[in-house]
């Protein structure tokens, strides 16, 4: 019952009109963010953090987070209307979401994903207000040894877990170890790799390297794709929402099933695209009529969503309760919290109670008023596709150079 | 249920074409990449060894930790080089198209420009000169409309940026002519 009480504060320390203000305008960015092609969850954050270096670390961090809650439920949107899944962990939401737009039924879909979205973030959440504080305690007893251990587990996992050849996961790991022992050794204060050149006497910021990494590739990586869309606009009445709500009930198993793959691959580093596939395979295998899925069956919608989303929530968990990140995006909150000048890790529990119950009471929140918002305004932001990546592009490799450039 | 007519259609007229020629596989890529990084890992060993990468009597020496780093990998390097060059059945797989390729040039080169103009005109008006010659020369938008986003989006960026919150970029001749 103590996490209650201290989720009650979380939400005290939330109520201003200022942090709510900023929770809807991350939630419209995020949404934003989501549907348009060559930005996604973690680019989309490293983009906008530097809009929160001048804020203070709470109001901040909620805001971005609000960014990455838009994103989740933003790339749903073009899967379902358009067939192009804005992010890879909504590939699977394709299989069914598309065929089902194609009959017709485009609200119904969209209604099933941002709905089964939220019902896995809110499983996750709750996962993270009764688990995190037990770990995070657990882990102040912690000395450098267990750390040590802590660590090495991690990087094995993501050798072991990831869908790379190993040794090019094992290079990357080595470049970015290499990256961050550039400058000054914390320890002797002798200078190492910098080869005379004063910029690198401080060393590599770990943001600048983020938004190299994740903004200026992932346009690259789009303007190799056709970019031309054909889709459906569509419209979600009240009338479609309470009979997608009333369905809902006969899925428990389905939501349940993705929920708890979601939350499992998301503290590991899975990751929320092979919780995706995962939640929508299991579906079909359990399934009685598997020859309905990829022909517009709603169940096909409701897992990879759930999963996608609860994976990409907990995905926070190892991050505030442990320091240790468990996806992209949770490293590039990681980064933000440092340069707000607090250092991640079980501390922050006792150390900045407001921020930590701050940020859990967001995600419940953020999740309510992004799922109202996605429900009302989806034609809306349909509509945004129609701005040509012509012009989206060049708007985006700026962002990244003011994001380099605010550090 | 009647069908819905397609409401939204976004036409990509430069796309890259499906039946391109091949420019590299990815078979010539992961050899390069990998011959580039065993060369930065040796480099930066040699750098660490230079260091120091003994123990004296405060500890281990600065260099010790990314010594074994670089190790490790050019280590990973060459398991990569060798698996590629020793693997029997060749990938056939693409690595980029030619068209693919001129599209990512598209970007990547304007990009470049973007950087080496900010030294002397600042940020602001190097980035209306991207977003404007972008979308004329690239996405062939006309000129009123490239000219008029592109202004609208440098100056939301000034005002965001600069004077609401306080953010330094780097600024130009433009900027000071202002007073800023």
């Amino acid at each position: 019952m103590e996490a209650f009480g201290l989720l009650m504060y979380g939400f005290s320390v939330l109520l201003t009109w200022k942090i709510l203000a900023l929770m809807m305008v991350g939630l419209v960015l995020g949404i934003f963010v989501g549907v348009l092609p060559g930005l996604g969850g973690p680019n989309g954050v490293a983009i906008l953090l530097p809009l929160t270096f001048t804020m203070d670390p709470t109001s901040a961090i909620v805001m971005l987070s609000c960014i990455y809650w838009g994103a989740l439920f933003g790339g749903a949107i073009t899967s379902i209307l358009f067939n192009i899944p804005g992010e890879a962990w909504s590939v699977a939401t394709t299989f069914d979401g598309y065929p089902m737009a194609q009959q017709g039924k485009a609200a119904e879909a969209l209604t099933a994903a941002f709905t089964s979205s939220f019902i896995g973030s809110l499983v996750a959440v709750l996962l993270i207000t009764f688990l995190a504080p037990g770990i995070a305690s657990f882990a102040l007893k912690f000395g450098p040894p267990e750390f040590f251990a802590v660590y090495l587990l991690t990087f094995c996992s993501f050798v072991g877990l990831g869908r790379e050849e190993k040794h090019k996961t094992i290079i990357s790991m080595a470049l970015g170890l290499l990256l961050a022992s550039v400058g000054m050794d914390t320890v002797s204060a002798q200078l190492r790799m910098t080869f005379g050149w004063s910029e690198l006497f401080r060393g590599i910021n770990f943001l600048v390297a983020v938004i190299g990494l994740f903004g200026i590739s992932e346009i690259l990586l789009t303007m190799e794709e056709r970019l031309a869309l054909r889709g459906h606009a569509a419209k979600i009445s009240l009338r479609v929402v309470l009979k997608v709500w009333k369905e809902l009930p006969r899925y428990w198993a389905t939501l349940l099933r993705s929920s708890v793959i979601g939350c499992w691959l998301g503290i590991t580093p899975g990751g929320a695209i092979a919780a995706s596939f995962m939640g929508y395979n299991l579906a079909k295998r359990f399934s009685k009529d598997q020859d309905s899925f990829g022909k517009g069956r709603i169940e096909g919608v409701f897992a990879p969503e759930t999963a996608a989303h609860a994976s990409g929530t907990s995905a926070l968990l190892p991050m505030l309760a442990l320091g240790i990140p468990g996806s992209g995006t949770a490293a590039i909150l990681l980064g933000g919290l440092m340069v707000w000048g607090l250092n991640p890790g079980p501390l922050l529990f006792v150390e900045h109670k407001g921020f930590v119950w701050g940020l859990i009471a967001s995600m419940y929140l953020g999740n309510v008023v992004g799922l109202i918002l996605v429900l009302t305004t989806v034609p809306l932001f349909a509509a945004v596709l129609r701005v040509p990546f012509a012009a989206i592009a060049p708007m985006i490799v700026v962002s990244c150079a003011i994001g380099a450039f605010a550090i | 249920m009647p069908k819905p007519e397609v409401e939204i259609v976004v036409e990509d007229p430069g796309a890259p074409a499906d039946d391109s020629p091949a420019l590299t596989s990815s078979r010539t890529v992961d050899i390069a990449v990998s011959i580039v990084l065993l060369g930065f890992a040796l480099l930066l060993a040699f750098d660490n060894w230079r260091t120091g990468i003994s123990w004296d009597s405060t500890g281990p020496q600065a260099g010790y930790f990314p010594f074994y780093l670089a190790v490790i990998l050019a280590t990973a390097c060459l398991y990569g080089l060798c698996k590629e060059l020793l693997a029997r059945r060749q990938r056939a797989e693409t690595f980029v198209t030619r068209a693919q390729f001129w599209r990512v040039i598209q970007v990547f080169v304007p990009t470049l420009l973007f950087c080496l103009l900010m030294q002397w005109l600042g940020l602001y008006v190097a980035s209306f000169l991207l977003v404007a010659g972008f979308m004329i020369f690239v996405g062939r938008i006309a000129a009123w409309k490239a000219v008029l986003t592109a202004a609208v989006f440098s100056l939301a960026m000034f005002v965001t940026f600069d004077i609401a919150f306080d953010v330094i970029m780097p600024k130009g001749p433009l900027e000071a002519l202002f007073g800023h």
